[in-house]
């Protein structure tokens, strides 16, 4: 089949999340997989805003800007997205506008027939199902589900609501709908990045988690501080991100794993507190999710606009590790990396996402979820006997115990120190020794480094080099070109520092794609990797990378 | 039964000689003791400063972290270790200045922790500028003319926030400032005490000054009355009370809810995550009638 986008456009405050939740459960039911991405203004109420589905039979998880439905719920969104709907395309809204286009009144149909005007939506909904050849039978269920908690009466009249925007929608529809889209086996899981995330922090024994409200990070908290309880993880609001962190390593201090999210700004704060992780060698494991900046920037959009920050984020000199997950599968592996790598070399781990992979809902066979499990590396108290926190060895990782546990007592220090923690000024032996100690960490960590995903390298003449949540819109405008006749191939970096041992083939053109202004990756690469690069395909605007936008820029600037 | 040379350390003490720390840290040891603790059972967590320098003097646990930060990281160590006896070490600097909004908040959180103020009015460890608590009029380093801000009553706002034990201490008599840390200490709840203690290199009054104004709160005064408390916080001047202003019940312990439905043991010691759960919950991202199932084995 062809892949289908579908569009659904309102205001905020209208209901377009709830519509769009509904139908895109709607279709992963079917049997199909189903990619959504929202884009949004910073405000509750007003506006216009749009959230996307695409449909396809295997996963794409990459986003389309074209409509080949469009659900417009009020007049405004229709005008301000009929630009996005092909010509062969349909849309569906209250008022008759153009040729190809099922027109239901919802909210007149839902007040008459139906006593209330809350049916509207769900009249709606109805609709586009019946438009995408879709079961009915397959929608009441999502209904009944979602509603269940509302009483018998809202799930009655949300059902009778779908059956009549589905009638009135297939009615319409003859001759001019093509679309089937028959029950099939596969079964997805839906997720987002922010969904993905707190799972994988349980999942790898996260205890403690505290953070600062900060659009598009507080989907993790939000969603642990519900199932806190259950999960075995306690999850504070801080006052300030500067807390958040503080709070965190509190917690790791004393044995247990923690972590905080937040954003670019959020993170600003914390940079402090990311020195102090790499100096007292508590693990702590940050979640960036980045959207434009600088300063506020733009709040509800996406970006990759922290890479060299993440890096270079914190005075003074120290090892980190900076993963940058590509999609919700991925997300969930790393962030058990991440716990794990943390505490093994006794550091801070940051963990870039972004708007696009913390809000996108991305489909997903299985999370494989027996090939990955947390490692505890805290040290046996009973097998130590005079207990150093800051002992020097051979690979820079002392051993670690949790204060309280033991008769061993923990002390770390902000100072530079000596083996017990106490500060030092000893500057011709101790602060030289541990300063190569913490150093010495990076040696072994580079050793566990993924290397980047390659794909038809070999034979491209061209290849594109990304980074993060940008995979799907890169092997998307990898096929697009392909059929264009092009040679091209990809290069794609979920693991960013330390970099690992890895050669860039000779005879190639490079470009890097990413969502910034100044190439933030092809510096990194070419200071480390000493590859040159013809130039970056950049998108700084705040909407995500599709495949058409690298073909179509690739096409101007660099064919 | 832990006794004083348990606390004993030999790390090279970098104050002044003569230096009020020296007496603040002696209160500690034998408070300490008095009540028993070991120095295992003990954390103190510290920022920068001075005082800040005190949890290496003392044979314990201990957190020197950042400036002004060490409320957050003690409340970190109370989440996850409700066992510890975990005291903060700050002084006027540290707590009111760059921690102030940590200070706030962590008075409206309530864990059950100790935060003790060595406060000297001074920024001491860069040599003499305005704190917080330095009085109006008074000239330092960087306020020659004078200094034109309000000093901040950190005691009154303690009792305005909810704190269930406020006290003040003065580092020119350990005895009495051992008993305040020992009932502080021993209180469940945020337990706060501000003590006097006058730099002897940049302060503006010697000890005998301090001395001559200070006096004990008597066994007539009631310490659970707010508005009482409010009145005593606020005097100051010829006459400086010490003692405890204000003591009531604590209101519910920071996390303690969480604590009752899920465990009190440290969490280093919770079990792995039951991976039953979370698959419980991955499968609430897909329909639930699908053929294909999660491979796993336990």
């Amino acid at each position: 089949m062809k892949d289908i986008n579908v569009i659904i456009a309102g205001a905020a405050g209208e209901g377009i999340h709830t519509v769009g939740d509904i139908l895109a459960r709607t279709i992963s039911a079917q049997g199909y997989a189903v990619f959504t991405w929202q884009e949004y203004e910073s405000r509750i109420r007003g506006g216009q805003n749009s959230y996307s589905i695409r449909i396809s039979e295997k996963p794409r998880n990459a986003p389309l800007l074209q409509a080949d439905a469009l659900l417009g719920l009020n007049d405004g969104a229709v005008n301000k997205y009929k630009p996005l709907l092909k010509e062969e395309g349909i849309l569906i809204a209250q008022r008759q506008s153009r040729k190809r286009m099922i027109t239901i009144p919802f909210g007149e149909v839902a007040k008459e027939e139906l006593n209330d005007k809350i049916f509207a939506n769900t009249i709606a909904i109805g609709a586009l199902t019946g438009v995408l050849g879709a079961d009915l039978d397959t929608l009441n269920q999502v209904l009944a589900e979602k509603f269940k908690k509302k009483g018998q009466g809202i799930v009655q009249g949300n059902l009778s609501a779908a059956q009549k925007g589905y009638r009135q929608a297939t009615q319409q529809c003859k001759g001019m709908c093509a679309w089937k889209l028959p029950r099939q086996e596969a079964r997805y899981y839906l997720v987002s990045g922010n969904e993905a995330i707190p799972l994988a922090a349980t999942f790898a024994g996260c205890r403690f988690i505290a953070a600062y409200p900060m659009t598009p990070s507080t989907g993790i908290i939000n969603y642990l501080a519900k199932e806190g309880e259950l999960l075995g993880i306690f999850a504070e609001q801080a006052e300030d991100e500067i807390a958040a962190i503080n709070m965190a390593l509190g917690v790791s201090y004393s044995g247990a794993r923690a972590m905080t999210a937040t954003s670019g700004g959020g993170f600003a704060l914390m940079v402090e507190g990311i020195s102090l992780s790499g100096m007292t060698e508590t693990p702590v494991v940050v979640i960036l999710a980045q959207r434009p900046g600088p300063a506020t920037g733009l709040p509800t959009r996406t970006a990759q606009g922290e890479l060299l920050f993440s890096i270079n984020a914190g005075h003074g000199e120290f090892p980190r590790l900076v993963l940058a997950p590509s999609d919700p599968y991925d997300a969930f592996h790393k962030i058990v990396k991440a716990f794990n790598l943390a505490d093994k070399y006794q550091m801070p781990v940051i963990v870039l996402t972004d708007h696009f992979l913390a809000d996108s809902q991305f489909s997903v066979l299985d999370f494989h979820l027996n090939t990955v499990s947390p490692t505890s590396y805290i040290a046996d108290p009973q097998k130590i006997r005079d207990y150093k926190r800051y002992q020097l060895t051979k690979n820079g990782i002392s051993p670690r115990l949790c204060p309280g546990q033991s008769r061993h007592l923990v002390g770390v220090d902000s100072d530079e120190h000596d083996e017990e923690g106490h500060i030092t000024e000893d500057l011709d032996v101790m602060v030289r020794s541990m300063v190569k100690k913490r150093l010495s960490k990076l040696d072994s960590l580079k050793q566990e480094i993924s290397l980047p995903e390659e794909t038809n390298v070999n034979d491209a003449d061209i290849v594109f080099v990304g980074w993060g949540s940008s995979r799907g819109a890169l092997l998307e405008g990898l096929r697009l070109l392909k059929q264009e006749g092009n040679k091209v191939g990809m290069i794609h970096f979920t693991e960013l520092w330390p970099l690992p041992e890895f050669s860039f083939p000779n005879g190639k053109t490079y470009i890097t794609v990413e969502s910034n202004a100044t190439g933030q990756l092809a510096r990194l690469l070419r200071s480390e990797y000493s590859v040159s690069f013809k130039g970056t395909i950049s998108r700084y605007d705040g909407l995500p990378l599709t495949g058409e936008y690298i073909r179509s820029n690739f096409n101007e600037y660099y064919r | 039964m832990s006794t004083i040379d348990d606390y004993q350390n030999n790390v090279e003490i970098q104050w002044c000689p003569g230096c009020t720390n020296f007496s603040i840290l002696q209160a500690f040891k034998k408070a300490l003791v008095e009540l028993d603790r070991m120095p295992q059972e003990v954390c103190m967590v510290s920022g920068i400063g001075q005082a800040a320098k005190l949890p290496h003097y003392l044979k314990c646990n201990f957190f020197n972290g950042l400036h002004g930060r060490a409320l957050p990281v003690a409340t970190g160590v109370h989440v996850a270790n409700p066992r510890l006896t975990t005291i903060v070490v700050t002084g006027d600097g540290d707590c009111y200045g760059e921690g102030g909004n940590h200070f706030l908040h962590t008075l409206r959180r309530n864990p059950d922790i100790t935060v003790v103020v060595n406060n000297n009015e001074i920024y001491a460890l860069t040599k003499g500028q305005a704190s917080p608590t330095t009085p109006l009029g008074e000239s330092r380093t960087l306020q020659p003319k004078g200094v034109q801000l309000t000093p901040l009553n950190a005691l009154a706002i303690a009792i305005l926030h909810g704190c269930g034990f406020v006290a003040r201490g003065f580092a020119g008599d350990i005895e009495h400032l051992k008993n305040l840390l020992v009932e502080a200490i021993s209180y469940r709840g945020f337990s706060y005490v501000d003590v006097i203690q006058p730099c002897i290199t940049w302060g503006t009054h010697p000890m005998n000054w301090y001395r001559d104004r200070i006096y004990k709160i008597g066994d007539s005064y009631d310490p659970t009355n707010r508005e009482s408390a409010l009145e005593k916080s606020m005097e100051w001047g010829n006459k400086v009370p010490i003692g405890i202003i204000y003591k009531v019940a604590s209101s519910e312990i920071f996390a303690g809810r969480f604590r009752k439905a899920v465990s009190t043991r440290p969490m280093f010691e919770f079990q792995p995550p039951n991976r039953k759960i979370i698959f419980k919950l991955l499968s609430a991202f897909r329909a639930s009638d699908g053929s294909h199932k999660e491979a796993h084995t336990d």
